[in-house]
Protein backbone atom coordinates (compact mmCIF):
# COMPACT_ATOMS: atom_id res chain seq x y z
CA UNK A 1 0.00 0.00 0.00
CA UNK A 2 2.89 2.33 0.77
CA UNK A 3 5.62 1.59 -1.72
CA UNK A 4 5.02 2.48 -5.31
CA UNK A 5 3.32 5.58 -3.98
CA UNK A 6 6.45 7.65 -3.87
CA UNK A 7 4.85 10.14 -6.20
CA UNK A 8 1.53 9.98 -4.40
CA UNK A 9 2.16 13.04 -2.31
CA UNK A 10 3.26 14.09 1.15
CA UNK A 11 3.36 11.51 3.91
CA UNK A 12 0.68 12.59 6.37
CA UNK A 13 1.64 13.94 9.76
CA UNK A 14 0.66 12.06 12.92
CA UNK A 15 0.84 13.08 16.56
CA UNK A 16 4.08 12.73 18.49
CA UNK A 17 1.95 11.00 21.16
CA UNK A 18 2.52 10.86 24.91
CA UNK A 19 5.67 8.71 24.85
CA UNK A 20 8.11 10.64 22.67
CA UNK A 21 10.53 11.42 25.50
CA UNK A 22 12.77 8.35 25.39
CA UNK A 23 13.07 8.62 21.62
CA UNK A 24 13.40 12.37 21.05
CA UNK A 25 14.54 13.90 24.36
CA UNK A 26 16.09 10.89 26.13
CA UNK A 27 18.81 12.61 28.13
CA UNK A 28 16.52 15.33 29.42
CA UNK A 29 14.18 12.64 30.80
CA UNK A 30 16.94 10.37 32.09
CA UNK A 31 16.77 7.59 29.51
CA UNK A 32 19.92 5.75 28.40
CA UNK A 33 20.25 7.14 24.87
CA UNK A 34 22.26 10.16 23.78
CA UNK A 35 20.13 13.11 22.64
CA UNK A 36 20.75 14.75 19.28
CA UNK A 37 19.93 18.15 20.73
CA UNK A 38 19.26 19.73 24.08
CA UNK A 39 17.73 22.89 25.50
CA UNK A 40 21.14 24.55 25.85
CA UNK A 41 22.25 26.17 22.60
CA UNK A 42 25.14 28.11 24.10
CA UNK A 43 28.78 27.23 23.79
CA UNK A 44 31.82 29.04 25.14
CA UNK A 45 32.93 29.99 21.63
CA UNK A 46 29.77 31.91 20.81
CA UNK A 47 29.78 35.53 21.82
CA UNK A 48 26.50 37.31 22.14
CA UNK A 49 23.84 38.40 24.55
CA UNK A 50 22.94 35.45 26.78
CA UNK A 51 19.23 34.83 26.84
CA UNK A 52 16.86 32.33 28.34
CA UNK A 53 13.54 31.51 26.75
CA UNK A 54 10.97 30.02 29.05
CA UNK A 55 7.29 29.41 28.84
CA UNK A 56 4.43 27.02 29.24
CA UNK A 57 2.03 25.42 26.81
CA UNK A 58 -1.60 25.90 27.83
CA UNK A 59 -4.59 24.02 26.48
CA UNK A 60 -8.08 25.35 25.84
CA UNK A 61 -9.08 24.83 29.48
CA UNK A 62 -6.05 26.81 30.67
CA UNK A 63 -4.33 23.63 31.91
CA UNK A 64 -0.57 23.48 31.61
CA UNK A 65 0.47 20.79 29.12
CA UNK A 66 3.10 18.50 30.64
CA UNK A 67 3.74 16.35 27.58
CA UNK A 68 4.54 18.86 24.85
CA UNK A 69 7.82 19.09 22.99
CA UNK A 70 9.12 22.42 21.75
CA UNK A 71 11.82 22.86 19.11
CA UNK A 72 13.52 26.14 18.37
CA UNK A 73 15.61 27.15 15.37
CA UNK A 74 17.41 30.45 15.30
CA UNK A 75 20.18 32.46 13.70
CA UNK A 76 23.42 33.31 15.46
CA UNK A 77 24.02 36.80 16.93
CA UNK A 78 25.09 37.97 13.46
CA UNK A 79 21.84 36.75 11.92
CA UNK A 80 23.30 33.70 10.16
CA UNK A 81 21.85 30.20 10.10
CA UNK A 82 24.05 27.10 10.42
CA UNK A 83 22.76 25.60 7.17
CA UNK A 84 24.12 25.33 3.60
CA UNK A 85 21.31 27.53 2.24
CA UNK A 86 22.76 30.39 4.28
CA UNK A 87 25.87 31.04 2.24
CA UNK A 88 27.27 33.66 4.60
CA UNK A 89 28.77 31.00 6.86
CA UNK A 90 27.77 31.12 10.50
CA UNK A 91 29.48 30.49 13.76
CA UNK A 92 30.84 26.96 13.59
CA UNK A 93 30.12 26.56 17.28
CA UNK A 94 26.51 27.71 17.11
CA UNK A 95 24.07 25.15 15.73
CA UNK A 96 20.95 27.17 16.48
CA UNK A 97 18.68 24.22 17.23
CA UNK A 98 17.13 23.28 20.56
CA UNK A 99 14.62 20.74 21.77
CA UNK A 100 12.87 20.58 25.13
CA UNK A 101 10.00 18.57 26.56
CA UNK A 102 7.69 20.12 29.16
CA UNK A 103 7.67 17.06 31.41
CA UNK A 104 10.74 17.60 33.58
CA UNK A 105 10.43 21.16 34.88
CA UNK A 106 8.53 21.50 38.20
CA UNK A 107 6.26 24.07 36.53
CA UNK A 108 6.15 22.14 33.27
CA UNK A 109 7.89 24.94 31.44
CA UNK A 110 10.19 24.62 28.47
CA UNK A 111 13.44 26.43 29.18
CA UNK A 112 16.08 27.19 26.54
CA UNK A 113 19.45 28.80 27.16
CA UNK A 114 20.73 30.57 24.08
CA UNK A 115 22.09 33.80 22.67
CA UNK A 116 19.98 36.49 21.14
CA UNK A 117 19.75 36.07 17.36
CA UNK A 118 20.65 38.89 15.02
CA UNK A 119 18.39 40.08 12.22
CA UNK A 120 18.47 37.57 9.36
CA UNK A 121 18.03 40.15 6.62
CA UNK A 122 17.19 43.80 6.13
CA UNK A 123 13.46 43.40 6.54
CA UNK A 124 12.95 40.89 9.32
CA UNK A 125 13.24 41.62 13.03
CA UNK A 126 15.29 39.23 15.17
CA UNK A 127 13.18 36.19 15.94
CA UNK A 128 13.26 32.55 17.00
CA UNK A 129 11.37 29.93 15.00
CA UNK A 130 9.31 27.67 17.24
CA UNK A 131 7.69 24.30 16.49
CA UNK A 132 5.09 22.79 18.82
CA UNK A 133 4.41 19.06 19.16
CA UNK A 134 2.21 17.19 21.62
CA UNK A 135 -0.25 14.42 22.18
CA UNK A 136 -3.50 15.70 20.72
CA UNK A 137 -1.75 17.66 18.01
CA UNK A 138 -1.91 15.66 14.78
CA UNK A 139 0.18 18.12 12.78
CA UNK A 140 2.98 20.13 14.37
CA UNK A 141 2.47 23.88 14.47
CA UNK A 142 4.92 26.66 13.64
CA UNK A 143 5.12 29.97 15.42
CA UNK A 144 7.72 32.68 15.97
CA UNK A 145 9.05 34.43 19.04
CA UNK A 146 9.83 38.14 18.67
CA UNK A 147 11.56 40.28 21.27
CA UNK A 148 9.70 43.10 23.01
CA UNK A 149 12.91 45.15 23.20
CA UNK A 150 13.09 45.26 19.38
CA UNK A 151 10.01 47.43 18.95
CA UNK A 152 11.42 49.41 16.03
CA UNK A 153 12.45 46.32 14.06
CA UNK A 154 9.22 44.56 14.97
CA UNK A 155 7.23 47.43 13.49
CA UNK A 156 8.91 46.77 10.12
CA UNK A 157 8.83 42.98 10.16
CA UNK A 158 6.72 41.67 7.25
CA UNK A 159 5.67 38.47 9.01
CA UNK A 160 4.66 40.22 12.22
CA UNK A 161 2.88 42.92 10.28
CA UNK A 162 0.90 40.28 8.37
CA UNK A 163 -0.65 39.22 11.67
CA UNK A 164 -3.83 41.04 12.75
CA UNK A 165 -2.73 43.81 15.13
CA UNK A 166 -4.76 42.49 18.06
CA UNK A 167 -3.00 39.11 17.91
CA UNK A 168 0.59 40.31 17.46
CA UNK A 169 1.39 40.39 21.13
CA UNK A 170 0.95 36.60 21.32
CA UNK A 171 4.28 36.44 19.46
CA UNK A 172 6.19 39.03 21.47
CA UNK A 173 8.18 37.94 24.49
CA UNK A 174 8.93 40.38 27.29
CA UNK A 175 12.42 40.20 28.72
CA UNK A 176 13.80 40.71 32.22
CA UNK A 177 17.53 41.05 32.69
CA UNK A 178 19.28 39.79 35.79
CA UNK A 179 22.86 38.64 36.26
CA UNK A 180 23.78 39.27 32.64
CA UNK A 181 21.05 37.03 31.24
CA UNK A 182 17.81 38.28 29.76
CA UNK A 183 14.93 35.91 30.42
CA UNK A 184 12.17 36.08 27.82
CA UNK A 185 8.78 34.70 28.71
CA UNK A 186 6.86 33.01 25.90
CA UNK A 187 3.70 31.17 26.87
CA UNK A 188 2.01 29.27 24.07
CA UNK A 189 -1.79 29.29 24.22
CA UNK A 190 -3.31 26.61 22.02
CA UNK A 191 -6.80 28.10 22.28
CA UNK A 192 -8.77 30.90 23.90
CA UNK A 193 -8.69 34.66 23.78
CA UNK A 194 -4.92 34.75 23.72
CA UNK A 195 -4.52 31.88 21.25
CA UNK A 196 -0.99 32.04 19.89
CA UNK A 197 -0.64 32.84 16.22
CA UNK A 198 0.47 29.78 14.25
CA UNK A 199 1.79 30.01 10.72
CA UNK A 200 1.38 27.96 7.59
CA UNK A 201 4.98 28.12 6.44
CA UNK B 1 17.57 38.12 1.13
CA UNK B 2 16.47 34.72 -0.01
CA UNK B 3 14.60 35.38 -3.21
CA UNK B 4 17.04 33.33 -5.26
CA UNK B 5 16.20 30.23 -3.24
CA UNK B 6 13.30 28.08 -4.26
CA UNK B 7 10.50 27.91 -1.77
CA UNK B 8 9.00 24.60 -0.70
CA UNK B 9 5.53 23.51 -1.68
CA UNK B 10 2.95 24.19 1.01
CA UNK B 11 1.81 21.58 3.47
CA UNK B 12 -0.86 19.61 1.64
CA UNK B 13 -3.82 19.89 3.97
CA UNK B 14 -5.78 17.44 1.84
CA UNK B 15 -3.31 14.79 3.05
CA UNK B 16 -2.57 15.86 6.64
CA UNK B 17 -5.04 15.40 9.49
CA UNK B 18 -7.19 18.33 10.54
CA UNK B 19 -5.81 20.26 13.51
CA UNK B 20 -8.87 19.31 15.51
CA UNK B 21 -10.33 15.84 14.92
CA UNK B 22 -13.07 15.46 17.57
CA UNK B 23 -13.02 11.63 17.63
CA UNK B 24 -9.44 11.89 18.90
CA UNK B 25 -10.46 13.57 22.11
CA UNK B 26 -7.18 15.21 23.07
CA UNK B 27 -7.33 17.38 19.95
CA UNK B 28 -10.40 19.21 21.25
CA UNK B 29 -8.53 21.31 23.79
CA UNK B 30 -5.07 21.11 22.27
CA UNK B 31 -5.60 21.94 18.61
CA UNK B 32 -5.44 25.56 17.44
CA UNK B 33 -8.88 26.92 16.58
CA UNK B 34 -7.95 29.92 14.46
CA UNK B 35 -6.79 29.56 10.85
CA UNK B 36 -3.05 29.28 10.35
CA UNK B 37 -1.60 32.46 8.88
CA UNK B 38 0.29 31.80 5.65
CA UNK B 39 3.69 33.44 5.35
CA UNK B 40 6.21 33.76 2.57
CA UNK B 41 9.14 31.47 3.25
CA UNK B 42 12.31 33.31 4.24
CA UNK B 43 15.75 32.08 5.14
CA UNK B 44 14.26 31.17 8.53
CA UNK B 45 12.05 28.54 6.92
CA UNK B 46 14.40 27.52 4.09
CA UNK B 47 17.09 26.48 6.56
CA UNK B 48 16.93 23.97 9.39
CA UNK B 49 19.11 21.86 11.65
CA UNK B 50 21.59 19.57 9.91
CA UNK B 51 22.35 16.13 11.35
CA UNK B 52 24.65 13.62 9.72
CA UNK B 53 26.32 10.31 10.50
CA UNK B 54 28.24 11.98 13.30
CA UNK B 55 25.02 12.26 15.31
CA UNK B 56 24.68 8.47 15.52
CA UNK B 57 25.89 5.94 18.04
CA UNK B 58 26.97 2.48 16.88
CA UNK B 59 23.76 0.64 17.71
CA UNK B 60 21.32 3.48 17.17
CA UNK B 61 19.61 1.80 14.20
CA UNK B 62 19.40 -1.63 15.83
CA UNK B 63 16.65 -1.74 18.45
CA UNK B 64 17.20 -5.47 18.89
CA UNK B 65 20.60 -4.66 20.37
CA UNK B 66 20.61 -1.14 21.78
CA UNK B 67 18.58 -2.01 24.88
CA UNK B 68 20.11 -5.35 25.79
CA UNK B 69 20.96 -6.04 29.41
CA UNK B 70 21.34 -9.79 29.72
CA UNK B 71 19.84 -11.32 26.61
CA UNK B 72 17.82 -10.76 23.47
CA UNK B 73 14.54 -8.86 23.41
CA UNK B 74 11.39 -10.97 23.04
CA UNK B 75 9.12 -10.76 20.03
CA UNK B 76 9.16 -10.98 16.29
CA UNK B 77 12.32 -9.49 14.79
CA UNK B 78 11.64 -7.06 11.94
CA UNK B 79 13.57 -4.95 9.49
CA UNK B 80 11.97 -1.62 8.64
CA UNK B 81 13.42 0.15 5.66
CA UNK B 82 12.33 2.64 3.07
CA UNK B 83 13.25 5.51 0.86
CA UNK B 84 12.93 9.14 1.85
CA UNK B 85 12.11 11.30 -1.16
CA UNK B 86 10.63 14.71 -1.87
CA UNK B 87 7.43 15.22 -3.81
CA UNK B 88 9.32 15.09 -7.09
CA UNK B 89 10.59 11.62 -6.14
CA UNK B 90 14.14 12.82 -5.56
CA UNK B 91 16.04 10.82 -2.92
CA UNK B 92 16.90 12.70 0.26
CA UNK B 93 20.35 11.49 1.31
CA UNK B 94 22.03 12.04 4.66
CA UNK B 95 18.80 12.82 6.50
CA UNK B 96 18.24 11.96 10.13
CA UNK B 97 15.36 9.54 10.86
CA UNK B 98 14.40 9.10 14.51
CA UNK B 99 12.09 6.32 15.67
CA UNK B 100 10.45 5.04 18.83
CA UNK B 101 7.93 2.32 19.61
CA UNK B 102 6.36 0.00 22.16
CA UNK B 103 7.80 -3.44 22.86
CA UNK B 104 6.28 -6.70 21.61
CA UNK B 105 3.79 -6.70 24.48
CA UNK B 106 2.57 -3.20 23.69
CA UNK B 107 4.39 -1.47 26.52
CA UNK B 108 6.55 1.64 26.24
CA UNK B 109 9.52 2.14 28.53
CA UNK B 110 8.21 5.67 29.11
CA UNK B 111 7.65 6.26 32.81
CA UNK B 112 4.08 7.45 32.39
CA UNK B 113 2.98 4.34 30.47
CA UNK B 114 1.04 2.35 33.08
CA UNK B 115 -0.37 -0.28 30.73
CA UNK B 116 -0.43 -3.61 32.56
CA UNK B 117 1.79 -5.45 30.09
CA UNK B 118 5.35 -6.53 30.76
CA UNK B 119 8.39 -4.39 30.14
CA UNK B 120 11.18 -6.21 28.34
CA UNK B 121 14.47 -5.68 30.17
CA UNK B 122 16.31 -6.15 26.89
CA UNK B 123 14.29 -3.74 24.77
CA UNK B 124 14.46 0.04 24.88
CA UNK B 125 12.46 1.01 21.79
CA UNK B 126 14.19 4.21 20.67
CA UNK B 127 16.71 4.66 17.89
CA UNK B 128 17.77 6.63 14.86
CA UNK B 129 19.62 6.39 11.59
CA UNK B 130 20.65 8.55 8.66
CA UNK B 131 19.58 7.94 5.07
CA UNK B 132 22.25 6.70 2.66
CA UNK B 133 23.26 8.33 -0.62
CA UNK B 134 20.13 6.93 -2.29
CA UNK B 135 17.79 8.13 0.46
CA UNK B 136 17.32 4.75 2.15
CA UNK B 137 17.08 4.23 5.90
CA UNK B 138 17.08 0.86 7.69
CA UNK B 139 16.17 -0.19 11.24
CA UNK B 140 16.29 -3.55 12.97
CA UNK B 141 13.62 -3.89 15.60
CA UNK B 142 10.92 -5.99 17.24
CA UNK B 143 7.35 -5.82 15.98
CA UNK B 144 5.52 -3.50 18.40
CA UNK B 145 2.36 -4.74 20.12
CA UNK B 146 -1.01 -3.02 20.25
CA UNK B 147 -1.96 -1.29 23.48
CA UNK B 148 -5.07 0.15 25.08
CA UNK B 149 -5.59 3.86 25.58
CA UNK B 150 -8.19 6.01 27.22
CA UNK B 151 -9.73 7.77 24.24
CA UNK B 152 -12.98 5.80 24.37
CA UNK B 153 -14.17 2.50 25.88
CA UNK B 154 -12.08 -0.48 24.75
CA UNK B 155 -9.83 1.70 22.60
CA UNK B 156 -6.64 0.10 21.25
CA UNK B 157 -3.89 1.65 19.22
CA UNK B 158 -2.88 -0.39 16.18
CA UNK B 159 0.71 -1.61 16.02
CA UNK B 160 2.82 1.35 15.00
CA UNK B 161 6.27 2.91 14.99
CA UNK B 162 6.75 6.65 15.46
CA UNK B 163 9.04 8.44 13.00
CA UNK B 164 10.53 11.93 13.15
CA UNK B 165 12.38 13.58 10.25
CA UNK B 166 13.74 17.03 9.59
CA UNK B 167 14.47 16.86 5.89
CA UNK B 168 16.47 19.68 4.36
CA UNK B 169 14.68 22.61 6.01
CA UNK B 170 12.29 23.72 8.71
CA UNK B 171 9.50 23.43 6.13
CA UNK B 172 10.07 19.73 5.61
CA UNK B 173 9.82 18.75 9.29
CA UNK B 174 7.64 15.67 9.69
CA UNK B 175 6.52 13.54 12.61
CA UNK B 176 4.43 10.56 11.59
CA UNK B 177 3.53 6.96 12.46
CA UNK B 178 4.07 3.82 10.42
CA UNK B 179 1.41 1.12 10.63
CA UNK B 180 1.40 -2.54 9.60
CA UNK B 181 -0.58 -4.05 6.73
CA UNK B 182 -3.80 -5.88 7.52
CA UNK B 183 -4.15 -4.59 11.07
CA UNK B 184 -7.85 -4.79 12.02
CA UNK B 185 -7.41 -1.98 14.53
CA UNK B 186 -6.70 0.57 11.80
CA UNK B 187 -10.39 0.91 10.97
CA UNK B 188 -11.13 1.68 14.62
CA UNK B 189 -8.30 4.09 15.40
CA UNK B 190 -9.26 7.77 15.57
CA UNK B 191 -5.65 8.88 15.09
CA UNK B 192 -5.19 6.92 11.86
CA UNK B 193 -8.72 7.82 10.76
CA UNK B 194 -8.08 11.54 11.33
CA UNK B 195 -5.93 11.33 8.20
CA UNK B 196 -7.90 12.15 5.04
CA UNK B 197 -8.99 8.89 3.46
CA UNK B 198 -7.06 9.34 0.23
CA UNK B 199 -3.76 9.61 2.11
CA UNK B 200 -4.19 6.87 4.75
CA UNK B 201 -2.49 4.17 2.69
CA UNK B 202 0.69 6.25 2.77
CA UNK B 203 0.95 5.50 6.50
CA UNK B 204 0.73 1.71 6.08
CA UNK B 205 3.93 -0.21 5.46
CA UNK B 206 4.16 -3.12 3.03
CA UNK B 207 5.37 -6.57 3.93
CA UNK B 208 8.41 -6.98 1.68
CA UNK B 209 9.93 -10.42 1.25
CA UNK B 210 13.00 -8.89 -0.41
CA UNK B 211 13.80 -7.02 2.82
CA UNK B 212 13.31 -10.15 4.88
CA UNK B 213 16.49 -11.82 6.11
CA UNK B 214 16.25 -15.59 5.91
CA UNK B 215 15.97 -17.32 9.28
CA UNK B 216 16.36 -13.97 11.04
CA UNK B 217 13.76 -11.25 10.54
CA UNK B 218 10.71 -10.20 8.52
CA UNK B 219 10.96 -7.09 6.36
CA UNK B 220 8.58 -4.15 6.08
CA UNK B 221 8.93 -1.29 3.64
CA UNK B 222 7.88 2.24 4.56
CA UNK B 223 8.66 5.06 2.14
CA UNK B 224 8.38 8.65 3.25
CA UNK B 225 7.59 11.65 1.07
CA UNK B 226 8.64 15.09 2.30
CA UNK B 227 7.62 18.44 0.90
CA UNK B 228 9.48 19.31 -2.28
CA UNK B 229 10.22 22.48 -4.20
CA UNK B 230 7.26 24.56 -5.15
CA UNK B 231 6.97 24.13 -8.89
CA UNK B 232 4.99 27.23 -9.71
CA UNK B 233 4.86 30.31 -7.52
CA UNK B 234 1.57 30.47 -5.72
CA UNK B 235 0.15 33.26 -3.62
CA UNK B 236 -3.06 31.52 -2.62
CA UNK B 237 -3.43 31.13 1.14
CA UNK B 238 -3.81 27.54 2.26
CA UNK B 239 -6.92 26.37 4.04
CA UNK B 240 -6.23 24.67 7.33
CA UNK B 241 -9.00 22.17 7.65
Amino acid sequence: MNSGKLHGGQTPSQTVGPYFAYGLTPQQYGYPLASIASSDLRSPEVEGQAIRIEGRVLDGAGEVVNDAMIEIWQADPQGRYAHPADTRGGNIAFKGFGRCGTGTDPENRFVFDSVKPGAVDDSQAPHVNVIVFMRGLLSHLYTRLYFADEAEANAQDPVLQSVPAERRDTLIAEGKTAGGVTVYRFDIHMQGERETVFFDV
Amino acid sequence: MTDSRKPYSPRDWSAHPAIIAPDYKSTRLRGATKPLIPIKQTLSELTGPVFGQDSLGDLDNDLTKNGRKDGEPLGERIIVSGKVVDELGRPQPNMLVEGWQANAAGRYVHKVDQHNAPLDPNFFGGGRCVTDENGFYRFYSIKPGAYPWGNHPNAWRPNHIHFSLFGPSLCTRLVTQMYFPGDPLLDLDPIFLATPEKARARLVSDFDLSLTEEEFALGYRFDIVLRGPQETPMETPMETA
